[in-house]
């Protein structure tokens, strides 16, 4: 039963999405229209391109991934899901990890596939360019789990928005760090382990403080 | 069985309505009345769970649904169905997803046959392929109630179920309260109408009220 109501979350969400394809692919152009910009700006100096690479392409991640964030519980919040998900005899936050699985599968995994095609303008090297992707991997479920918090502690506050950002852009600042770290290792000849390992060490302590976390404050906000 | 005992409700520094106490024993339908704004709604959601009261407690067969009894409260969950002012209902999605969904959510299993089933006897059968959005309010309405009779649910906690729906809809609605209530379940709804449930045999059921007054 507690695996059903589990899959039946992450499904709807992805169906919804699919419904509502606009909103999803508004996030993931603006990556690809952020990332497209630098280059054409900047100019055809493939030095200070390949150095650049790996901190523009994560700020991107980030950025894009905040748009996605606002409306992770919003609407569920507005039409009364939400509520219901707080009187399921499923535990609340094996409900929202599911939503934040679903969120992730539609606004960051777009991000780890469609990487390494935009690196390719940076002129980034193929072990580069897997290093970037593989970070990416690793590093954009944390984005969806803390902000994820942000987004259920935001709920229902006027001009949640930037209030989000702030709350949760700080906290992204050791992802983006270890992140973009591990392609300028790969490039400079270091290993990537560390960088990767960190990344790792730093995901699993959200995958399970993270959905219980937003569950605490979307009961706070549904009050 | 449900107990309500000296439930009060505070909002912003004011109390909203006098404490309120009362119990709701198997086969028994209750009805919440009150004026507009005295907190039947916030009565109702403090009863399911979802706000926390400012004194008194809900009982759930005995027991105190509070922290100390985690087992109890997700028996509580399990056997309740709330329809509240929010549907919980998804726009983008046609009835019949939004009814499977929702049980699966609620830890309930329904099949396709039997959704579909429920929504054909709520008069919904040419509109179940259809998103949502498209459909009128009472529509809506319906498609939120159509759980009530795939669910198994034993007590029915509904705001204003008789709100936007036709004559129809009002007749089919009134005979599955009157049939869960006549099969031991319990019901408590809030609503500004004079609603009578009447049993298959015909003769009025009995409805207790309670009404809610401002503090």
């Amino acid at each position: 039963m507690i695996w059903q109501a589990f899959w039946a979350v992450v499904q709807r969400d992805l169906l919804l999405a699919w419904r509502r394809k606009s909103e999803g692919l508004s996030a993931v152009f603006f990556f690809v229209v952020v990332a497209a910009l630098f280059p054409l700006g900047i100019g055809p100096e493939l030095n200070v391109l390949r150095n650049i690479a790996p901190g523009v392409l994560w700020v991107g991640a980030l950025l894009s991934s905040m748009l996605a964030l606002q409306r992770l519980f919003d609407a569920d919040y507005r039409d009364g899901t939400l509520e219901q998900m707080a009187l399921s005899p499923v535990a609340m936050p094996l409900l929202i990890g599911a939503k934040m699985l679903a969120h992730w599968l539609v606004s960051g995994l777009p991000l780890v596939l469609l990487a390494p095609v935009l690196g390719l303008q940076f002129d980034l090297s193929g072990d580069a360019l897997g290093t970037l992707t593989l970070a990416l991997l690793v590093g954009t479920p944390i984005l969806s789990l803390v902000g994820g918090v942000g987004a259920a502690l935001t709920l229902g506050v006027r001009g949640g928005g930037v209030l989000l950002s702030l709350l949760v852009l700080p906290l992204f600042v050791p992802v983006l760090v270890f992140g973009a770290g591990a392609v300028e290792a790969q490039v400079s000849g270091l290993g990537v382990q560390a960088h990767l390992s960190i990344l790792m060490a730093m995901l699993l302590p959200a995958v399970f403080f993270g959905p219980l976390a937003s569950a605490f404050a979307l009961r706070i906000a549904l009050e | 069985m449900l107990t309500i005992s000296n439930i009060s409700c505070v909002r912003g520094h004011k109390p909203l309505f006098a404490p309120v106490s009362f119990s709701l024993l198997d086969g028994q339908a209750l009805h919440l009345e009150g004026d507009n704004g005295v907190g039947k709604t916030s009565l109702l959601r403090i009863i399911c769970g979802l706000s926390p009261a400012d004194s008194g407690e809900v009982l759930w067969n005995g027991v105190a649904l509070n922290r100390q009894h985690p087992e109890v409260v997700e028996a509580f969950r399990a056997s309740l169905c709330y329809v509240g002012h929010n549907l919980s209902l998804k726009d983008e999605l046609t009835p019949i997803e939004n009814l499977l969904f929702d049980a699966q959510v609620t830890g309930h299993s329904l099949s396709r046959e039997k959704g579909m089933d429920a929504l054909r006897k709520m008069g919904l059968n040419n509109r179940t392929h259809l998103p949502l959005r498209v459909l009128s309010q009472g529509q809506k309405r319906r498609t939120a109630l159509a759980r009530l009779s795939v669910t198994d649910a034993k007590l029915w906690v509904l705001d204003e179920p008789f709100v936007a729906l036709d004559p129809q809809s009002l007749d089919y609605l009134r005979a599955i309260l009157a049939n869960h209530v006549q099969q031991g379940g319990l019901l408590l709804f809030s609503s500004h109408q004079l609603v009578e449930l009447s049993q298959p045999n015909g003769h009025a059921m009995d409805v207790r009220p309670i009404r809610l007054v401002a503090a």
